[in-house]
């Protein structure tokens, strides 16, 4: 068990009491014991880790350092594309297609030195909360196999919880690597909209997806934020302004700083475990210093009904593109649109199937008024009472996730019980704004529970900031189960 | 409030060849999710405009200028039918 994160990794890869390809084999070894109980990655690119690890080892050698990730074994989610890696969002629409350019994102990993381990498996095109929707099988939870790791970037939280990378890389368009850090025991990061590039991020829901880290500490998350944000010319929704430091406030504490408790985001449908941790860590920052404010956002109670529209549309749109002509999966038709049909129809799973539809519905003449365009005045609302909020508090707290990692299976055959997962991540993605999760406890049986910190667009230096205090506050070990029982 | 959806021509639109079961199923299963999305109507006070980036950018430009752009028969090898430089697909449209 990894019992830090990989900035304390790094210092021993800069004293020489480490490298960078011994930092590897243990993740490899981590993989090999636990894969088959956990299946948290699709792809593990052994040999091109080698090369980039012994490429590190070598740099460090020649004194030259490329920042906190070189030499560090990471993980990404297989919805970044990654030159010469299959690359297949966990669709059997995608399989075996190899892309022929690196997202940006990879591109920023591979030239601050990252050692890119493997492919994690996500729910199919990110559209779950569970990873159950992968085309290649579920991922498992490592504090309790039975057990979901949350989704869509399941198998990006996995990996970090067990220890077969020291840090990750997931998407989250509502919620998708803050609720699985939260059911895993990890800490996930959600970036104001526009500062990581989505460009070569395929597209779920393009106002709304951003790349982002998981990882075993707070610090690492602000370091690995860092070495990826930053404006790219290939995205025309990249942010070119001023970005804030995410490292600048971790050992600041929090004196002063004005915590807002989201009234919405408590009650009915949520666990008394979960609730109690989060009331309980709100009382310990307030002996910490914070000034602590309960706020009101009534539009979060309709929150969930506008990303359900919002996003499906935009997806139906971003998957026109998978038409069985240009790569990927085909199968046959006499006409082009007979085989689209065909091709889509036999390479999309159930649920991306159920968001095209959906998303379809709600664009199609005669309803696009009452829901789509309804659903983007909710949003504007959303970010109305954020903008009231936001003028009496620093940042908002909640927990990530009204529940636990539930069992495996409990939630796929109703997909609305499955969407309502995302009920306290969303309201973030729908403004843009940044948030975190980090674990704050155990409930009864032993699994991780989450708390959300989130902070107006560009408050990554406050976020982090309480985000800090929370975890010295909830001295959380991460030591799962999974991890600890096989060796 | 019961939502009416014409499944067939939906998946039409979507070009999604599915059979009448995966149809009935599909109905269903988005009457009850547009249920809930049919929230989205009831929020209250003044007309909003519709939102697009949180940072308030408008469009981008870059300069006209020619730059690199992927190597084409890298990118043809992805294609499932390829043929002297160009993708193969069936017609568009039915012959007689």
């Amino acid at each position: 068990v990894i019992e830090t994160g990989f900035a304390a990794a790094g210092r021993r890869l800069r004293s020489g009491e480490t490298t960078s390809v011994t930092l590897l084999d243990t993740a490899l070894d981590t993989a090999s014991r636990t894969e088959a109980q956990i299946h948290a990655y699709l792809t593990i690119d052994a040999e091109g880790a080698r090369e980039a690890a012994a490429r590190a080892d070598a740099d460090f050698a020649d004194g030259l350092d490329r920042g906190p990730l070189q030499g560090i074994p990471v993980a990404v989610k297989d919805n970044m594309c990654t030159r010469g890696v299959e690359t297949t969002a966990a669709s059997q629409i995608l399989a075996g297609y190899v892309p022929p350019y690196d997202a940006s994102a990879i591109a920023r990993l591979r030239d601050a030195g990252a050692v890119i381990v493997g492919k994690t498996n996500l729910d199919e095109f990110a559209m779950g909360s569970s990873t159950e929707n992968s085309a290649y099988g579920p991922t498992y939870n490592p504090w309790d196999p039975d057990r979901v790791p949350g989704g869509s970037s399941g198998g990006s939280a996995a990996v970090v919880a067990i220890g077969s990378a020291l840090a990750s890389f997931g998407s989250d368009t509502g919620g998708s690597i803050r609720q699985p850090a939260s059911l895993c025991g990890v800490v996930g990061m959600k970036p104001t909209y526009g500062t990581v590039s989505r460009y070569g991020l395929i597209a779920f829901a393009s106002s709304l997806d951003q790349i982002g880290p998981l990882t075993r500490t707070v610090e690492d998350s602000a370091l690995a934020l860092a070495s990826i944000w930053g404006h790219d010319r290939l995205d025309a929704t990249s942010f070119a302004g001023d970005y804030p430091d995410p490292v600048a406030g971790l050992d600041r504490g929090v004196e002063g700083i004005r915590v807002g408790v989201v009234a919405e985001l408590a009650g009915e449908g949520y666990e008394p475990s979960v609730e109690s941790a989060v009331s309980d860590m709100v009382a310990r920052l307030q002996a910490s210093g914070v000034e602590v404010v309960e706020v009101s956002l009534p539009s979060f109670e309709v929150a969930l009904s506008a990303y359900y529209l919002i996003a499906p549309a935009e997806a139906s749109s971003n998957l026109a593109r998978f038409d069985g002509i240009r790569y990927g999966l085909r199968v046959g038709g006499a006409t082009t649109e007979e085989l689209m049909a065909r091709t889509r129809a036999e390479g999309f799973g159930p649920e991306v199937t159920r968001r095209v539809l959906l998303g379809t519905y709600a664009l199609s003449a005669g309803y696009y008024d009452a829901f789509y365009g309804q659903a983007q005045r909710v949003r504007s609302a959303i970010q109305g009472d954020f903008g009231r909020a936001y003028e009496a508090v620093d940042v908002l707290v909640s927990p990530t996730s009204p529940t636990v990692a539930f069992e495996a299976g409990a939630r796929t055959a109703d997909p609305l019980a499955m969407y309502l997962s995302d009920i306290c991540t969303i309201p973030s993605n729908l403004a843009g704004h940044p948030a975190i999760s980090v674990p704050i406890g155990l409930d009864d049986a032993g699994l991780p529970i989450g708390f959300q910190v989130m902070a107006p667009a560009l408050g990554e230096e406050v976020m982090y900031q309480v985000a800090a205090e929370v975890e010295r506050l909830a001295e959380f070990s991460i030591e799962p189960r999974a991890a600890a029982g096989v060796s | 409030m019961p939502i009416e959806i014409d499944i067939a021509h939906v998946a039409r639109l979507a070009r999604l060849d599915l059979d009448p079961d995966e149809l009935e199923r599909y109905r269903a299963q988005l009457g009850v999710i547009l249920e809930h999305a049919a929230r989205v109507q009831t929020l209250e006070g003044e007309p909003r405009v519709e939102s697009a980036h949180p940072l308030g950018l408008v469009n981008t430009y870059r300069e006209d200028a020619v730059s690199p752009t992927l190597d084409r028969d890298e990118v043809l090898s992805m294609a499932p039918e390829a043929f002297d430089g160009f993708f193969v697909a069936p017609p568009a449209l039915e012959t007689e």
